[in-house]
């Protein structure tokens, strides 16, 4: 069911599909700056993250993209939809 | 050598979640063993188990957890935290290298595997969760356990089959020995999905009544198999000295252990269980007249059954002992089972009861003397024997402490 845009929506959504929440965020929150694992995930849980985008967006990330020191929900919306539009 | 105390119960049993309702539910004779609902058993020749039925894992575990985990380790995590709280042992307090994990698996995460499986072959790769990488594997329970509690101390998993929750027991009291105060240890299994079920049904020795109050009826002329069932118990053993100086309560001691194998089919030489309990009885400088309970491992097939009331006559004397097997309520828990029984082993000391063996009319050819409906006695020394598919043998002799009886 691939969509125009990736939002923040669809950040949200996946997290909580494949990796679930840590009690101590609030994920509907402003989160859109913040580290994944300040968000309380490994490289695991960003690792399904992306496999979850990639089957139902068909969008590949490439590796630098997923370094969990540097990847926020902002610089993964950017990535995909980056996908997207090419 | 320093004694290991067990120090905290955690169960997650079909017969009840926490000791408590555990305890209610097995000295009420009530039976947990029902059709199967998890599942639809409707194709299979075996179609009851032991199920839980109360367990919600959301309720008890992080939101984080529950997609990386097998219902296995959900129940393995909740029995841990239990044990813990039980044990009135705050983690964080403690010395992060001094606390170990020592469990036992006979399958791993079955059911996730399962799933993820049939996402393979059906969707592809690509549909696979990036937690199917540890979800299944054998030492999850540990790891995750460890993880949750942050204990960095000696850990690993044993694998063999039902005697493994024995082994397991007897690993973490090592460790104690070896100067590690506080190991979690025990085991849970659930294997109730339709991959763990053909795979059990592989075994050979499941039963295939349809009726719950006959289906498994070890030391029974009518026996004919087991039942499996899923859970087990966590248990918290510690150093002895190390429980007195924080002013633990202590259910009893793990005060011996013993392990053999089988010889190879056709040999001619006696099967093992007679000599783990000699060995189990010799550790704990028990004589066969100071104990007072054996919980059998009570296969519920005729051979297994004779070899098993031939080593215990063997070693107490025709109806020496009271024998009894409340995993006739539950049905056999896979490695759970035995950490279970040791868990009912100490309650039962501490109530100076024997939970009764459900449903079956003993064999007078077996020489037991089982108990069959509650029993008060005065419980100080108890065996609880456990084996394995394939010729593993394991007992424990278990110990009142010198405190007094633990307090429920």
């Amino acid at each position: 069911m691939a969509t125009e845009t990736f939002t923040l929506d669809d950040v949200r959504r996946i997290l909580r599909e494949g990796a679930g929440k840590d009690e101590s965020v609030d994920l509907d929150g402003d989160i859109l700056d913040k580290g994944f694992a300040d968000l309380g995930y490994d490289s695991l849980a960003l690792m399904e993250t992306a496999s979850r985008i990639e089957r139902e967006y068909k969008v590949a990330l490439d590796e630098d993209v997923l370094d969990i020191e540097v990847v926020t929900p902002r610089t993964l919306i950017d990535a995909v939809n980056a996908g997207l539009d090419g | 050598m320093t004694a290991a105390m067990v120090t905290g119960l955690g169960i997650a049993a079909p017969s009840g979640l926490g000791l408590r309702d555990h305890w209610a539910s097995v000295t009420a004779g009530r039976n947990a063993i029902t059709p199967i609902t998890r599942f639809d058993a409707g194709p299979y020749p075996a179609r009851l188990a032991g199920q839980i039925t109360d367990f919600d894992a959301a309720q008890v575990l992080p939101d984080r957890l529950l997609p990386q985990t097998d219902r296995v380790t959900q129940l393995s995590l909740a029995a841990a935290d239990w044990a813990l709280a039980d044990a009135g042992l705050r983690t964080e307090e403690q010395p992060a290298y001094g606390l170990g994990v020592m469990t036992a698996s006979s399958a791993g995460g079955f059911e996730f595997g399962q799933n993820e499986l049939r996402k393979l072959w059906s969707k592809g790769g690509k549909h696979v969760s990036a937690y199917q990488s540890f979800a299944w594997f054998y030492a999850v329970n540990t790891g995750q356990i460890a993880i949750r509690h942050g204990l960095r101390g000696p850990s690993g998993v044993v694998v063999s089959d039902h005697a493994g929750g024995l082994d397991a027991l007897a690993q973490a009291r090592r460790q104690i020995r070896k100067g590690t105060p506080v190991i979690v240890s025990g085991a849970v299994d659930a294997l109730l999905c339709p991959w763990g079920w053909v795979a059990q049904l592989a075994g050979g020795r499941l039963s295939t009544s349809s009726s719950p109050d006959h289906a498994y009826l070890p030391f029974d002329a009518r026996a004919r198999g087991h039942v499996p069932g899923e859970g087990g118990a966590i248990l918290v053993l510690e150093d002895a000295a190390a429980a007195r100086r924080r002013g633990a309560r202590c259910y009893g001691e793990l005060a011996g252990y013993g392990a053999t194998f089988d010889p190879r089919p056709g040999s001619g030489r006696a099967p093992g269980l007679r000599r783990a309990i000699e060995v189990a009885l010799d550790d704990a400088s028990v004589t066969p007249a100071d104990v007072d309970v054996v919980f059998a491992d009570a296969a519920g097939l005729p051979d297994l059954d004779r070899v098993e009331a031939e080593a215990v006559a063997g070693v107490f004397g025709r109806g020496g002992v009271p024998v009894t097997a409340p995993k006739t309520m539950t049905g056999r828990l896979g490695a759970g089972g035995a950490p279970l029984d040791v868990a009912t082993a100490l309650i039962a000391m501490a109530e100076n009861v024997i939970p009764p063996t459900a449903h079956v009319t003993a064999d007078p050819g077996y020489a037991l003397d089982l108990v069959v409906s509650p029993r008060p006695a005065e419980l100080r020394v108890a065996v609880v024997l456990a084996r394995g598919q394939g010729g593993f043998n394991s007992a424990v002799v278990l110990r009142t402490g010198p405190e007094p009886a633990a307090d429920l």
